[in-house]
């Protein structure tokens, strides 16, 4: 009102000057601020289809600002049938890239043409969970300058969070997409050509990368509710004719084993749970996702049933059989943060109490509350173990890289109880030796060993012991399980080891637990 | 003779090295290595040396080790007996025993490689497996050729064959031998063991079937496959309502015995001496798989 | 004991070992061409099991073929005896 100077902003306002100042604000324009567009009154339909978002693979690379030595990251919820690691790979090495950092949260046997790539410079390191096949036994044998390292799922979380792996482009390939980015591992609108269900590992990734690109086959209308990744996080799409091939990347249910072997393991397994004290209504469960550990819940469920036991919820990893006992109301929630078979995608899709989970919510070693930290009982299978409980779930006998560490460590420390199976010889190969290996998960965070030939206790847990004593159950001592297997297929030689490091395994919290050499190749 | 548990008889063929050197972890009370019908001829001699290093060298803790020879007018009979007694095999299992003498003839067999050998005459016992008629016929005389005898078993598929008729799911064809087998086995004081259940896929028909033979009086069951050693021991394991029963009437028993007195009561009722000798058998037989009674 | 022909006993089986038991093109010792899963870990071992029981029976001048898939020390010995029994004619063995 007084004289004071004034600024009259596009709305016919008069703004004192010192207001202006005060807040450090401009007075009020249309258009003033770049970063908001302009009205727009094209129809929504239309508007979709000219999404800027959506551009071809190389002009994503392009327009990303990805250059040599930086770091890509993907997820491997596509599994044996993804295309995208591969694709995007070529593509780079054929732009001309060098010297990137790959970080996928695992590998696995179709990714050989990684090979090339690697010898030919464009991949100068990886980070992941796990390699397979002919890739991780060229690692193996010594194919890298740098040692690959590997993480188990809650540990790359938390290494992405804290900023220890900084993702400069992260390529998440997904089962469906609309038009500004919202993506899932699967769809309530249109056919997708594949599903994958939970996209829990690439959550993270779409969080913390500096550029996002979905790859998807399935383009569909805004909004793809529910997704996994938010459009926010979403910079580019790009559209391809296939993300995967839908046989492999799911098959149609995961059937239980009928391996005798396997059968015995789990059934013993079973017996121990349930006598552990832990087998209470309400408790939580997860096992893996084959063999063994899988078959260990057929036999819990006569046990669920005949003591009126419900679990409160199971984590995983979820299989179409964890969805059967939910279907039955054996099991009331489901959390999942990949899903295994076309059965538990479904059951994703249509089943209100089956959850999609990120991998931090999962496994983030420094959140007290992450799923796996209320579990009460895991069960999990090994390669082998050692007197200490050390568990090795990566390296083969032979001392070749042929599996990967997935979220093992992180269920076993989760867990008020972690379940090994393992047979106590496979073959000529004993299972319980004097030294595994490698480290993947540290005794401290094993409690029972269930052997086809006796069960081993931790000394740590000596009211666990008389528990499955007084249940008549095979209560051996480890160190006589390593004797027996040694009596029975003889003394191995040691294994031909290098001096090349070709392999650091991490800790969950972010220390190195082991190192892996290269052997020589035969 | 001791007594010992055998309600399971797994099955092994002797030409198959994985099997038989894992069979003994999944529990079953015996195995019986084949090296007769199972074995194609032209590997006689090679399952006959698998089977012998086997039970040199792999330690089977307590399960009892059986072999399947070939009949001794064959062949490889003789071979089988002398290979089997050397590796220390605890029974050998004569098939298609029709008669007294086939047993008397073996016995003859290993005792004559146990004095060449420095082997305590007598440690290697028998068993018949009876699959014709006439073995039937002479049950108890077989059941009875030897001192070395530890049971008698139903071979039933060529019983059946002999008989000119097929096994039919309710096994109305086989009752006569079957109990034949076990009254025989029952007047010599050895074992009696029923024949394979092959159909792995109906474990309710399989279940019934082991009740069956359990009510006839059978000892055990011969098996094929490890998935069927459970239910057989589900079957013959006393419930603990069973157990509980049976442990009444032994105090009852010994409350009687205290009083001086010849009549044993229980609620009232007056129980008799055959009642009171099945409860002692229940109880021995919860002892025997671990279940405590006392 | 004259080698009348070659002989082979066992099979490609896991727990198995193939061996196929032939003159040696030296005519002298016993050379082994081992293939195995646990050459690793046991290919000494396997090599030597199979020369001691060529020795037990006394048998050289033999070039032994072998394809592993993991057996043990019993099935090796048994193995190896009777590619031996067949290749050599012997109707008697003798038992260790």
């Amino acid at each position: 009102m007084k004289n004071k100077p004034s600024v009259t902003s596009g709305v016919n306002t008069k703004i004192p000057a010192e207001i202006l100042e005060k807040f450090n604000m401009p007075a009020y324009f249309e258009s003033w601020n770049p970063r908001v567009r302009p009205r727009d009154h094209m129809s929504r339909n239309e508007m979709q289809k000219n999404s800027n978002k959506i551009v071809s693979l190389e002009q994503s690379i392009i327009k990303s600002g990805l250059k040599d030595g930086m770091t890509i990251s993907f997820h491997h919820h596509f599994r044996e049938g993804d295309h995208v690691v591969n694709m995007v790979m070529d593509k780079l090495a054929k732009m001309g890239f060098k010297n990137l950092n790959i970080a996928p949260s695992s590998l696995s046997n179709v990714h050989a043409p990684l090979i090339e790539h690697i010898k030919n410079g464009v991949i100068k390191s990886i980070s992941t969970s796990g390699l397979r096949g002919k890739l991780a036994e060229e690692i193996s044998h010594g194919l890298m300058e740098e040692p690959v390292v590997f993480r188990s799922h809650g540990g790359r979380a938390a290494a992405i969070k804290e900023g220890h792996v900084k993702i400069d482009v992260a390529f998440l390939s997904a089962s469906s997409c609309d038009y500004v980015g919202n993506a899932n591992g699967y769809s309530r609108d249109g056919e997708e050509k594949s599903v994958c269900g939970s996209m829990g590992y690439a959550i993270v990734d779409s969080r913390y990368a500096d550029k996002v690109v979905i790859l998807t086959d399935n383009i569909v209308g805004y909004p793809n509710t529910p997704f996994a990744i938010a459009e926010s996080n979403v910079d580019y799409i790009v559209k391809v004719d296939e993300v995967g091939d839908a046989s492999k990347i799911s098959s149609g249910a995961t059937r239980f084993t009928t391996n005798p072997h396997d059968l015995l393991l789990a059934h013993t397994a079973a017996e121990a749970v349930v006598n552990s004290g832990y087998f209470r209504d309400g408790f939580s469960l997860q096992t893996g996702s084959g063999g063994a550990s899988l078959a260990v819940t057929r036999y819990i469920k006569d046990y669920m049933i005949a003591q009126n036991i419900k679990a409160s919820y199971a984590l995983g990893g979820i299989t179409g059989q964890m969805v059967a006992l939910h279907e039955e109301g054996l099991i009331k929630k489901l959390l999942d943060v990949q899903s295994f078979d076309l059965v538990a995608a479904q059951s994703l899709k249509n089943n209100r109490f089956h959850h999609q989970i990120a991998a931090d919510y999962y496994a983030d070693p420094f959140e007290r509350g992450s799923a796996m930290n209320l579990l009460d009982v895991v069960i999990l299978s090994a390669l082998e173990c050692d007197v200490d409980f050390n568990v090795n779930v990566l390296t083969g006998s032979d001392g070749v890289i042929r599996g990967a560490i997935g979220g093992h460590p992180d269920t076993a420390a989760g867990a008020a109880l972690s379940v090994i199976v393992c047979p106590l010889i496979r073959g000529r190969i004993p299972c319980i030796v004097e030294k595994v290996n490698t480290v993947v998960t540290p005794g401290y965070s094993v409690d029972l060993i269930v052997t086809d030939q006796g069960i081993a206790v931790n000394p740590r847990r000596p009211e666990i012991k008389e528990k499955l004593i007084a249940a008549n159950l095979p209560v051996v001592d480890i160190h006589e399980l390593r004797e027996k297997a040694e009596r029975i297929v003889g003394k191995p030689e040691n294994l031909p080891w290098g001096d090349k490091v070709v392999g650091v395994v991490t800790s969950r919290d972010g220390a190195v637990l082991d190192v892996i050499y290269n052997v020589e190749n035969k | 003779m001791e007594k010992r548990l055998r309600r399971t008889m797994m099955f092994v063929p002797g030409n198959n090295p994985s099997m038989m050197c894992d069979a003994h972890i999944y529990g079953p009370d015996s195995i019986m290595f084949d090296l007769e019908d199972s074995v194609s001829i032209n590997e006689k001699d090679a399952a006959r040396l698998l089977v012998y290093h086997a039970l040199k060298t792999i330690d089977y803790g307590n399960v009892e080790r059986v072999v399947r020879v070939n009949p001794l007018n064959t062949a490889y009979g003789k071979l089988d007996v002398q290979a089997m007694v050397l590796a220390g095999v605890q029974v050998i299992r004569m098939p298609k025993t029709e008669t007294a003498e086939e047993i008397v003839e073996l016995e003859e067999e290993i005792e004559r490689i146990e004095k060449q050998n420095n082997i305590p005459v007598g440690r290697t016992l028998i068993m018949a497996a009876i699959e014709s008629a006439l073995g039937v016929v002479n049950a108890y005389k077989i059941a009875t050729a030897s001192s070395r005898m530890m049971g008698i078993a139903l071979g039933a598929e060529d019983y059946c064959a002999n008989l000119k008729t097929h096994r039919s799911r309710d096994g109305a064809e086989l009752l006569l031998a079957r109990q034949t087998i076990v009254v025989a086995a029952r007047a010599a004081g050895i074992d009696a063991l029923d024949t394979v259940f092959s159909d792995l896929n109906d474990m309710e028909a399989f279940k019934e079937d082991v009740r069956f033979i359990k009510q006839l009086g059978f000892d055990g069951k011969s098996i094929i496959n490890p998935r069927q050693i459970r239910p057989v021991n589900e079957v013959f394991t006393p419930t603990a309502a069973e157990i509980d029963k049976a442990k009444r009437i032994v105090a009852a028993l010994k409350e009687a015995e205290l009083k001086g007195s010849g009549v044993v009561a229980l609620n009232g009722k007056m129980i008799d001496k055959p009642v009171v000798l099945r409860a002692q058998r229940v109880l021995d037989f919860a002892r025997a798989v671990h279940i405590v009674v006392d | 004991m004259k080698l009348l022909n070659a002989a082979t006993a066992g099979t490609l089986e896991s727990g198995d070992i193939l061996i196929v038991l032939d003159k040696a093109p030296s005519g002298k010792g016993i050379e082994i061409n081992l293939k195995s899963t646990v050459a690793n870990q046991f290919g000494k071992r396997i090599k030597q099991v199979i020369t001691e029981t060529l020795n037990k029976i006394g048998v050289e001048g033999v070039s032994v073929d072998a394809t592993d898939k993991g057996a043990l020390d019993c099935t090796i010995q048994a193995r190896v005896k009777t590619a031996a029994n067949r290749a050599f004619g012997i109707t008697k063995p003798t038992w260790d």
